[in-house]
């Protein structure tokens, strides 16, 4: 392999590992379970995106196993599947009834309203 | 492709390799501190994330193609036991 798809690779491997990182800070120090689920189903869908995109710059397209192209199908996987999954997991904490950090609300419901 | 290598790549895939396992392990305490049942079932999908991620820097690292096969198959498995936690959770049972 010569050195300009090396260093493709090593790019896309750093930029995907950074965001792995930023994802798994955000689920350790956020504060809520709403927020929790944002960083990860934003970051580290990014991040593993982005590794999968290095797999499939390194083993190409004419590779006999097929991976290179597997790669890209797993790409497409993970941007349709993880936010279907964090909204499922919000859901089920709304019917739970976990509270939000601090004086936030849903939308449907006044603060001011006794009824709610 | 069993080429060698070169120096910088191998260097870069050993360093996301690490960064991916140590950040499997802090969304761990996530799973295990999560105050409630929701945080942990995020904290696991985080979990599957990241091993996907580890079995694609595997791929690279060794140069078999096998294993990106098997990270798509563990986002999959990943993405079914999601769902049915989170059914579990707010509707008690899963197929009713």
């Amino acid at each position: 392999m010569n050195t300009i798809h090396a260093l493709l690779v090593t790019l896309l491997v750093a930029i995907g590992s950074g965001f792995l990182l930023v994802g798994t800070i955000g689920l350790l120090r956020f504060p809520d379970v709403y927020n929790r689920m944002h960083a990860t189903s934003k970051a580290t869908t990014l991040g593993a995106a982005s590794l999968f995109l290095a797999g499939a710059v390194y083993f190409g397209p004419q590779e006999v196993g097929g991976a290179g192209l597997t790669s890209l199908v797993g790409i497409v996987f993970l941007f349709l599947t993880v936010p279907t999954g964090a909204h499922v997991i919000s859901q089920a904490a709304e019917r739970m009834g976990v509270a939000f950090h601090g004086d936030a609300s849903w939308p449907d419901d006044d603060p001011r309203d006794p009824e709610q | 492709m069993a080429t060698e290598l070169p120096a910088f790549l191998d260097l870069a895939i050993t360093a996301g390799l690490v960064i991916a396992s140590g950040v499997t392990l802090l969304a761990g305490y996530r799973v295990i501190r999560g105050p409630t049942t929701p945080d942990r079932v995020v904290g696991l999908d985080a979990i599957g994330t990241n091993v996907v991620a580890v079995a694609v820097l595997f791929a690279i690292r060794t140069g078999r193609g096998f294993f990106v096969d098997i990270g798509l198959v563990l986002a999959i498995i990943g993405f079914i036991s999601t769902i049915a936690v989170a059914r579990y959770v707010s509707e008690g049972d899963i197929i009713q």
